[in-house]
């Protein structure tokens, strides 16, 4: 117990001398909880169209005001030559170009159908889906207007109507950064976790400094608590001031109790330190440390749900963000803090993330070696 | 100049012996690429919703049935109370509801109209949209599949023509990402940590009283990272081409000069980091939060660029990722050649000229 | 298997894949004898002494080090011996101070014990006004006697030294074995390995390797007489030129 105590002391005291270690705890937090979640816009808005009129009659007059005045696109050119629109595409000036041919209004009163073409750049496969759906909304408001001109109300046949109503629930608002922001706070607390406990560790072995440790008696389990503890201490602050943060400049209040998310993130905390541990036993150079944690962090957080939704995702990834921690921090984290979720409703993930950091912490125990 | 190669060859051995950083370096890129190319997407489909049936009239189940064969849908539960909905949300097991009233289909016969809920969790917005919109299409179809016996006058129909990604492949967009990305890890985080470490090490005071130009050593180190990053170039392309099937529409020659160009410019942003650094620990800590965090951020790969605050957007353009991901983005995926990129480039070229003015000024300094 | 001597070793070997740096060495050393470990750069001294502190595992041969098996009981040997690496391994970015407190809390001194070791040992190496410095701002000399007196601060039965004289100035040097001949006067048995011919002479008894095999070992005064040599120096080198190992 005493010897903890020892090495907890020199452990934090190292880390208060190290300016690196300080200003990454606090700048990080607040650059990527600042900027990131306004960087981080995936609405599909202000779609830039290109309109090409051949008719310019005042249908096609009517239609492309429609357009301009929907909040959903921004008219960006107005011209008669369709190539002129494409080279707009090219140029990405716009990423649709929608083409009136001649005579579209004849066509629509004389021969009662008239035709429209629609080039939608599409290298943004859900960019061009959205887009194309918003404009052949826009379009059948127009096609339904212009019916109503031509056939009086009585005429038509009453047609059955479904009215759709859509409720948006647990962010009404459909903000954006409520919906980063927490993951953003669960990156932030494995890079300290993980990132930062690994390195710090090899650094021992770089230097030289982990001989003199292991030829003292020190035992094993204590060396390792000595310095899992002062990350997960560090872990738990950095949550701290990310929550404050948000709070501030997000007005992001927790709808779920808070003792649920540091209960989890206690656990979670854990487990990456044990990952970081892990991986500390198996390199021996900072740079090996720094590459090895960056290339799994990276892994584990593109195939965490935080940018795309895992549904979206095959069957073997699926099944692999099953074995990653992160996930379910991920999940944990926007079922508490915006649906206010209870230590009941994520028992299954406080679980799952136990069992990760009984495993990792064991086997990194295990690989630890003080004669080589 | 044979010292010169020396020096080379030493850096190409310290890069080769060290295995791990080299799996590292070269597996990263194909992680990417085949996470990005086969994991991800933007797209939605195979969303799990839940179905509140208060009807349980033919009209209901024949639009259940469309959810049902829709590959966007899952549909995971059906419930029979509104009180259910909001546990069954909070335990995060659906991200949308459809709820029918009751006596739906008499509704619709008698009174010529009936509503349906769609409750999604906006949790995250884009998909809470997206879901929602997709959903009232579906029953939109339903609803004139209903009119289907009347022939409408005047109507307008529109055709649509999905321009240089036909089947919508949210690889199309990743690639060129990637590319930039991992060009920047190995080009100027690699480099800058390999002069940094000489330095720590101590080493490079025995190398500057040697006779050889310090100029030339630290281009010697630079080398090896230049011809790793050519390397992982050439498998993302191949990986790109054969694997994923994102072919390369423009001018190779074009894109391999493109791609050269970048990676000087990382290197040079390698050797500047380097002179700034004074511990490993430092040069990482630089290259991770300067440098790689807002290539992510701005290049326009990840997050849309024009949905960003202004500010944000002018920021985005003094990152040279930024330029490359829309210059490579337009030969590979569209086609154009040089009269399409040339400003890019110009752009890209003068970037690179002004940090190597800068960085080479600082590490003179430094060495002084 | 000589259980009277503070270290016994019997026909200790480490292999490394092909290669075999220690080749079957066996020597013992009496109890609070100073004993030096002669060799060249390569020649396999590191290793032996790190596989004596329980660093390394051997790869065969037995031993018994402060009454202890290498091999079974490798971590009760740690609480008897004292070790100072060849490259300095203290923290510096701790003052001596807290380096000290560290390591004699490590080791289970109270704090009283350690109080009053730290108080000796800053008067005895005369750095009280460098108690709460940095160790990365003292000069080479001071850190490589701050790294023995840590060695030292449990009063180990043994104390194994790595080079402790190591790149400082002949002042230092004369400091150093100074200290060494009053911790070995108190009884502890020293272990040193060194490369300076002329601290050869200061040592009770030396054994020489090369290419990993001792091909002499005995009292200065007797291998100069065995060797026909004027000093340790002439008979280094004369077994030097049979070595077919150099600079690792």
């Amino acid at each position: 117990m005493r010897t903890l105590r020892i090495l907890l002391e020199k452990e934090f005291r190292q880390i208060f001398r190290n300016p690196a270690i300080l200003r990454l705890i606090f700048m990080m937090p607040t650059v990527q909880l600042l900027i990131l979640p306004l960087a981080a816009d995936y609405e599909v808005k202000d779609i830039n169209i290109a309109v090409v009129d051949q008719d310019r009659s005042s249908y096609s007059r009517q239609l492309t005001e429609k357009i301009s005045a929907s909040t959903y696109f921004n008219l960006v050119n107005y011209t008669s030559s369709y190539d002129e629109a494409l080279g707009n595409i090219e140029k990405d000036e716009a990423d649709v170009a929608l083409q009136i041919p001649a005579s579209f209004e004849k066509e629509i009163v004389k021969e009662n159908e008239a035709k429209l073409f629609m080039a939608l750049n599409a290298i943004n496969g859900v960019k061009a889906n959205l887009g194309g759906v918003y404009l052949r909304n826009i379009i059948n408001n127009f096609n339904d207007d212009v019916r109503l001109e031509w056939v009086q109300l009585p005429r038509l046949n009453p047609q059955p109507m479904i009215k759709v109503s859509a409720i948006n629930w647990f962010n009404p608002m459909l903000n954006y950064q409520f919906f980063m922001v927490p993951g953003i706070l669960v990156i932030l607390v494995t890079m300290v976790g993980s990132f930062l406990s690994a390195l710090n560790i090899v650094k021992e072995k770089e230097i030289g400094t982990i001989e003199q440790i292991n030829v003292t008696p020190i035992r094993k389990h204590q060396f390792i608590l000595g310095k899992l503890i002062p990350f997960w201490v560090l872990g738990l602050v950095v949550l701290t001031i990310g929550m404050l943060l948000a709070r501030i400049f997000y007005g992001i209040i927790p709808e779920g109790s808070l003792f649920t998310i540091y209960i989890f993130a206690v656990v979670y905390l854990l487990s990456v330190l044990g990952l970081g541990l892990l991986i500390s036993t198996y390199t021996e150079t900072q740079q090996q440390a720094m590459l090895i944690s960056f290339f799994i962090m990276m892994i584990f957080i593109l195939l965490g749900g935080l940018y795309t939704s895992i549904d979206s995702m095959p069957q073997w990834a699926q099944i692999f963000t099953k074995f990653n921690p992160v996930t379910y921090f991920i999940e944990v984290m926007r079922m508490v803090v915006l649906k206010g979720s209870s230590l009941f409703d994520i028992r299954f993930h406080l679980l799952i993330v136990a069992i990760f950091g009984v495993v990792l912490n064991g086997w990194a125990v295990v690989n630890y070696k003080k004669r080589s | 100049m044979k010292q010169f190669l020396y020096f080379i060859r030493k850096e190409f051995y310290h890069l080769l012996r060290d295995r791990r950083t080299l799996f590292i370096l070269f597996g990263m890129p194909v992680m990417q690429i085949l996470i990005f190319g086969f994991a991800l997407t933007n797209e939605v489909k195979n969303s799990r919703i839940a179905i509140l049936d208060n009807s349980k009239d033919e009209a209901t189940s024949r639009i259940i049935h469309q959810f049902e064969a829709s590959r966007y849908f899952d549909i995971v539960e059906n419930l029979n109370f509104y009180a259910e909905l909001e546990p069954t949300f909070q335990k995060g097991q659906i991200r949308l509801a459809v709820v029918f009233p009751e006596q739906f289909q008499e509704s619709l016969l008698h009174t010529n109209s009936a509503s349906i809920q769609l409750i999604a969790d906006a949790t995250d917005p884009n998909v809470a949209n997206t879901l929602t919109t997709y959903a009232t299409a579906i029953i939109m179809d339903y609803q004139s599949s209903m009119e289907e016996t009347q022939d409408f006058p005047y109507t307008i129909n529109t055709e649509m023509r999905m321009l240089y990604n036909p089947q919508l492949k949210g690889s199309y967009n990743f690639v060129p990402g990637v590319m930039a990305m991992v060009l920047m890890l190995v080009g100027a985080m690699m480099t800058s940590i390999s002069i940094v470490r000489e330095k720590e090490l101590g080493t490079m005071e025995v190398i500057l009283v040697s006779p050889i130009v310090p100029i030339r050593v630290i281009i010697a180190k630079m080398i090896p990272y230049l011809f790793l990053s050519m390397v992982n170039i050439a498998s993302i392309l191949l990986l790109s081409v054969y694997v994923l099937d994102v072919p390369i529409q423009g001018s190779l020659t074009l894109l391999v000069f493109e791609c050269f160009l970048f990676t000087l410019t990382a290197l040079a942003l390698g050797l500047l980091i380097s002179s700034i650094s004074g511990s490993q620990q430092v040069a990482m800590l630089i290259s991770l939060m300067g440098l790689f965090l807002p290539t992510i951020m701005f290049s326009g790969f990840m997050f849309p660029v024009e949905n960003m605050p202004i500010p944000l957007q002018v920021i985005s353009n003094l990152v040279p990722a930024k330029w490359f991901y829309y210059i490579v983005k337009d030969i590979m995926i569209k086609g154009t050649g040089f009269q399409t990129v040339w400003m890019d480039t110009l752009i890209l070229a003068g970037m690179l000229i002004v940090l190597l003015v800068v960085s080479l000024k600082k590490f003179k300094v430094r060495l002084e | 298997m000589n259980r009277e001597a503070s270290i016994s070793v019997v026909d200790l070997t480490k292999r490394f894949g092909s290669f075999t740096a220690v080749d079957a060495i066996s020597f013992d050393v009496k109890k609070g004898e100073i004993f030096g470990f002669l060799g060249a750069n390569g020649a396999g001294k590191t290793t032996a002494m790190r596989m004596l502190c329980g660093l390394s595992m051997p790869t065969s041969g037995k031993a018994v080090v402060a009454g202890f098996d290498l091999y079974k009981e490798s971590e009760k040997i740690k609480k008897s011996i004292g070790y100072m690496s060849q490259k300095f391994s203290l923290y510096e970015d701790l003052t001596v101070r807290e380096n000290n407190r560290f390591y004699g809390g490590i080791y289970g001194l109270t704090d009283e014990q350690i109080k009053e070791k730290t108080a000796f040992m800053l008067e005895h190496l005369k750095l009280e006004s460098k108690a709460d410095t940095l160790v990365k701002a003292l000069p080479l000399g001071w850190k490589q006697k701050l790294s023995f007196s840590v060695a030292m601060i449990h009063d180990p039965q043994i104390v194994f030294l790595d080079e402790p004289t190591g790149g400082v100035d002949p002042i230092t040097r004369r400091e150093f074995w100074t200290m060494i001949y009053e911790a070995a006067h108190r009884g502890t048995t020293v272990f040193v390995t060194t490369h300076y011919m002329d601290e050869a002479e200061y040592c009770d008894r030396v054994s020489i390797m090369v290419d990993g095999k001792i091909e002499a070992m005995d009292t200065p005064a007797e291998l100069a007489k065995q060797f026909n040599a004027k000093g340790m120096g002439d008979v280094f080198v004369q077994l030097a030129r049979t070595a077919k190992r150099s600079d690792n």
